[in-house]
């Protein structure tokens, strides 16, 4: 077992002149939800991506499950799940159709394909629902459902990139309950936002603004740090240097 | 081969579920042959005719008679003078007015020669021109069937065969024609939306980030597309030999085999416009203008390249349709092999490679 499932070093990208990530280095530890927070822009989704394969760094050096981003990208990606800020399904296939394609091009035997995809709905409530299109589901199921493909293929890691974006706050808690589900059975979750209430449902976070990471800790070590209420008012410092 | 598997049925579910799209692609170019088979065509019927006729002679009559019972022209009225030209064409009804010499029978006696003026209604200049020639030949075999003969110093008659289409049926350029604008619209301008709608939708991140490979991505995106794009052509083929019997002369494989090279073709172009469209509407822009357009315009389907501009014929070397049509035309209707059409054969396999390579680069600086 490797300790820490994810390690960053002195990680930079450049796009021309823009540097969108600035040496950020951290560690993440197996079983961690490590929050990634950050503004708009901050360079959460950039980071994100170098860590999924989905951009080359530009500098630096990072592992994803023991494997360097650099050259065993296509290694990591077996080991991986990412969920996108628009949750991406598709909306003109069923919730059935969705859950085997996505189980499908991770390789999963199809006898385990109908396991999966009956024990989701079940556990989502979503059973009546399977052969509904996804465009007739409402934002809150989608968002689950989106997160719990992710995971189909029981990575040891995670990536949410703004997972909770758009939806309402009873359904954010829900979400983050699935989340935690997920972190008991040992999946590491790596998640950013920009809601920074989120931020206590986190074992530990990262603050980023503009491309560098201006403090990481646990949330109650943090606001002790910067001797403040809530992580808002961490973010607020921060932000205003 | 199960992840691909997985992933081209998806496609299929894409395309089959949406039924408008179906439709439309089906549809679209059978209605097309059938208008184009029946409906239109370059021969012209009872076209209104006035006639200008101060001899009113033998002669005269005769050849107006064989004109009018030609079934290409009706009468429309006698002229009296010049003057009622002008208004004649004005109405718009007819459009060729023939005037004949005064004496035109004693002309033609005493100097073998008499003139007759025709003038035709140039806002349609396809027509007139059509018209014109009706007239011409009309009046040339007239004058052949004189007895005795006129006695000119040479006399030359031609004999006319138009070889590969001796009907010179539209419907025989319009199915090579049909099938290439097919191959380029289903192949080029699905694929690229279909390609820009995962990244508009945000799924392509995810299949990026998942254990496909981009390479493989790509392919089984295009498969359906190749058997759909396939499936057209052959029912417009079918429809051309059963309706308006449009023959392939020449070998069914080497046509089917060209058909599958220029899907490559076509394809390569889809993905080159996914590559540098964000959007589906951009995609969708720009196969309409940088590939239909000169498809149709510049390939010789519609309009011959022969009179065109130089610059517009250098333009459309580099249209992949214009050999491809040339391809079709040999093999369907002259039964041309291989040996005659290997160097637009090889130019269509040059595209394919330069364009292939330019949307896989360009896939690749996308990533990182």
């Amino acid at each position: 077992m490797i300790e820490e499932i994810i390690t960053a070093r002195d990680l930079t990208k450049k796009f021309g002149d823009f540097t969108a990530v600035n040496r950020i280095s951290f560690e993440v530890k197996r079983g961690e939800i490590f929050g990634f927070l950050g503004a708009n822009g901050a360079g959460k989704t950039t980071a994100i991506k170098m860590f999924c394969g989905l951009l080359y760094p530009t500098s630096g050096q990072g592992s994803v499950a023991g494997l360097d981003i650099f050259t065993e990208r296509e290694k990591i990606k077996k080991r991986i799940g990412y969920m996108s800020q628009k949750f991406s399904l598709y909306e003109d296939l069923t919730v059935a159709e969705n859950i085997t394609f996505y189980a499908g091009i991770y390789g999963l035997q199809k006898k385990d394909i109908i396991e999966k995809r009956d024990e989701l709905t079940d556990k989502l409530g979503l059973g009546d629902f399977e052969n509904k299109l996804i465009s007739s589901l409402p934002l809150g199921w989608r968002q689950k459902l989106a997160f719990s493909v992710a995971i189909i293929h029981s990575p040891d890691i995670v990536f949410l990139d703004e997972p909770t974006g758009g939806v309402d706050p009873i359904t954010r808690r829900q979400f983050w309950d699935l989340i935690n589900e997920a972190a008991h059975s040992g999946v590491t979750i790596f998640v950013t936002t920009h809601y920074m209430d989120e931020a206590e449902y986190c074992d530990r976070i990262s603050m980023m603004v503009n491309g560098r990471i201006e403090a990481l800790g646990k949330p109650s070590q943090l606001k002790t740090d910067y001797n403040v209420e809530s992580m808002n008012d961490v973010f607020l410092k921060l932000a205003r240097g | 081969m199960k992840r691909f598997y997985a992933f081209v049925k998806k496609e299929f579910y894409h395309i089959l579920r949406d039924y408008r799209t179906m439709i439309i692609l089906f549809g679209m170019p059978i209605a097309q042959i059938m208008l184009f088979g029946f409906a239109i065509t370059n021969e012209i019927k009872d076209a209104h005719i006035a006639i200008l006729d101060p001899s009113k002679d033998y002669t005269t009559s005769r050849l107006n008679e064989k004109l009018l019972s030609s079934g290409y022209f009706i009468l429309d009225k006698y002229l009296n003078k010049p003057e009622e030209i002008e208004p004649v064409f004005q109405e718009g009804r007819v459009k060729v007015v023939l005037i004949y010499d005064e004496d035109f029978s004693q002309n033609m006696l005493k100097y073998n020669q008499a003139s007759i003026q025709i003038i035709a209604d140039a806002t349609d200049p396809n027509t007139a021109n059509t018209l014109i020639n009706y007239v011409t030949s009309i009046f040339q075999d007239f004058v052949l069937s004189q007895d005795p003969l006129p006695k000119s110093v040479v006399r030359i008659i031609p004999e006319i065969r138009f070889r590969y289409n001796q009907n010179l049926k539209g419907v025989f350029l319009f199915v090579p024609g049909l099938i290439t604008i097919i191959l380029m619209l289903v192949t080029a301008m699905m694929t690229s939306i279909s390609i820009t709608k995962e990244k508009e939708m945000g799924t392509m991140e995810i299949l990026l980030a998942s254990p496909m490979k981009p390479i493989q991505i790509i392919i089984a995106k295009v498969i359906p597309y190749i058997f759909l794009s396939f499936s057209i052509s052959i029912i417009v083929l079918i429809l051309g030999y059963f309706v308006f019997e449009v023959p392939v002369i020449g070998s069914l494989t080497l046509l089917l085999l060209e058909f599958l090279l220029f899907i490559i073709v076509a394809l390569a172009l889809g993905i080159l416009i996914s590559t540098i469209s964000e959007t589906q509407q951009v995609a969708l822009m720009l196969s309409l203008l940088g590939l239909m357009l000169p498809t149709i315009i510049l390939s010789g389907f519609i309009f011959p390249l022969e009179n065109m501009p130089k610059i517009l014929q250098w333009i459309s070397y580099i249209i992949p349709a214009r050999w491809f049509i040339v391809i079709l035309k040999n093999i369907m209707l002259k039964g041309s092999g291989i040996e005659l059409i290997w160097k637009e054969t090889l130019i269509l396999a040059g595209f394919a490679i330069f364009f292939i390579v330019v949307s896989l680069q360009k896939f690749k600086i996308r990533l990182s």
